[in-house]
């Protein structure tokens, strides 16, 4: 137990994705400028989050890992290289599942999170998860964990961001620095804040 | 078929006038966690470059008989399927570059500059044009890795390509490496402080408040 809340407080703050490793920043610089839109977005990554890592992890442990065809009577296959084309094909699927499921019995969470599901297919942090999860060879209760974790470190950085950017809005800065060039540095600065939680372990 | 000045403005525009990451808002995603040595950034820009320019290409191939409702799987694959020829490419001939950069070759696929080319621009030009684009917004994208990690790689480490240029204190020599260039956020700063400098010579590309 011990071992998941620490792998769980390490995804949420010490590894936050957007912040420690750059993921899902396309959309984290877009779209983080009202606190209600960032927060639904994060809402909608956490949930493609926490099912598509634990999902891939299955398919991972199950199919293309080396030996791990022997239940079908292929045990000398190792179809990891497949790896990359069938994460992606994977997260679609579930992206457009969750979108379906969610258009026919939550139709007010779906208008809330609009154009941003469709997108989630592409946002790095989602892709990125995955890949740290085979890297690092989670098993499954620990993917569960971790889909979980990262996903809610990443809705806390670009909900707080968004509402740092909120307040820029009436700073008077030079002009060449406005809009991208400050939110660059924000993020710059939040991410030596959550630094300071590196030396935090459970 | 285009003009020579055309195909040029092609493949330059996207480094300084149009830069891709500094005015668009493309690809940051993977592309800062790698500029901490200037190999790293070579060898991750170089891939993201051909990624971009043959995806851009097999897709125009193929613009007009892809049905629009299932385009971004179809773009999808061929991205991926280049992206894996790169990973196994790089695992096999450069192992420990490949092995430093670890899941950040694989994000090529979600990079949003390759989907951005394939979308904005290889739907609805010539594979040729297509190809050239893609170089050009590959090699925008390089350029800006490269000076990020120029930066860093020089007052982090003292080194250039792993080249010792300033003797750091520990090797007994005069340099005292800041520590702050080595991690993360560093890399976010630097960013934009240049989108600062760009946007001075250019002031048509700042933003309206």
């Amino acid at each position: 137990m011990e071992h998941y809340i620490s792998l769980f407080v390490r995804a949420v703050f010490i590894e936050n994705l957007a912040l420690a490793f750059f993921l899902g920043m396309c959309t984290f610089i877009a779209v983080s400028k009202q606190v209600k839109t960032a927060f639904s977005l994060g809402i909608a990554v956490t949930f493609v989050l926490a099912l598509s890592v634990p999902v891939n992890n299955l398919v991972y442990h199950n199919l293309l890992a080396p030996g791990a065809l022997e239940w079908a009577g292929f045990p000398g296959t190792d179809l990891s290289f497949l790896g990359f084309i069938t994460y992606i094909g994977v997260i679609a699927a579930l992206v457009q599942i969750v979108e379906m499921f969610l258009d026919k019995y939550v139709p007010a969470l779906y208008n809330a999170l609009g154009i941003f599901l469709p997108l989630i297919t592409v946002n790095c942090a989602i892709f990125g998860a995955v890949a740290f999860m085979v890297e690092r060879d989670y098993n499954f209760g620990e993917s569960v964990v971790f889909g979980l974790g990262s996903g809610i470190g990443w809705t806390l950085a670009i909900t707080l961001m968004a509402a740092v950017s909120e307040k820029l809005k009436y700073a008077d800065m030079p002009a060449g620095v406005r809009g991208l060039g400050s939110r660059f540095i924000m993020v710059g600065l939040m991410g030596l804040g959550f630094m300071s939680f590196s030396g935090v372990s459970l | 078929m285009a003009s020579a000045k055309e195909m040029k403005s092609l493949v330059f525009g996207p480094v300084f006038a149009n830069n891709p990451i500094a005015l668009q808002v493309l690809g940051i995603c993977s592309a800062l966690a790698v500029t901490t040595k200037l190999d790293k950034a070579l060898v991750m820009g170089i891939a993201l470059t051909l990624v971009t320019a043959f995806s851009s290409m097999f897709i125009s191939m193929i613009r007009n008989h892809i049905p629009s409702s299932v385009r971004i799987i179809v773009q999808m694959t061929i991205i991926a399927s280049l992206v894996i020829v790169v990973d196994q490419v790089l695992k096999a001939f450069a192992y420990n570059v490949a092995k430093e950069l670890s899941v950040f070759v694989g994000l090529i696929i979600t990079n949003c500059i390759v989907m951005g080319r394939a979308e904005a621009y290889a739907m609805k030009s010539p594979p040729l044009m297509s190809f050239l684009d893609g170089i050009g917004n590959g090699l925008g994208y390089t350029v800006l890795l490269l000076i990020v990690a120029f930066i860093r790689e020089l007052f982090g480490s003292g080194t250039l390509f792993g080249v010792e240029i300033l003797p750091l204190v520990s090797a007994g020599g005069w340099y005292q490496p800041m520590g702050m260039m080595l991690i993360a956020p560093s890399a976010f700063i630097i960013i934009g402080l240049l989108i600062w400098i760009l946007r001075t010579f250019r002031p048509e590309q700042v933003e309206k408040a």
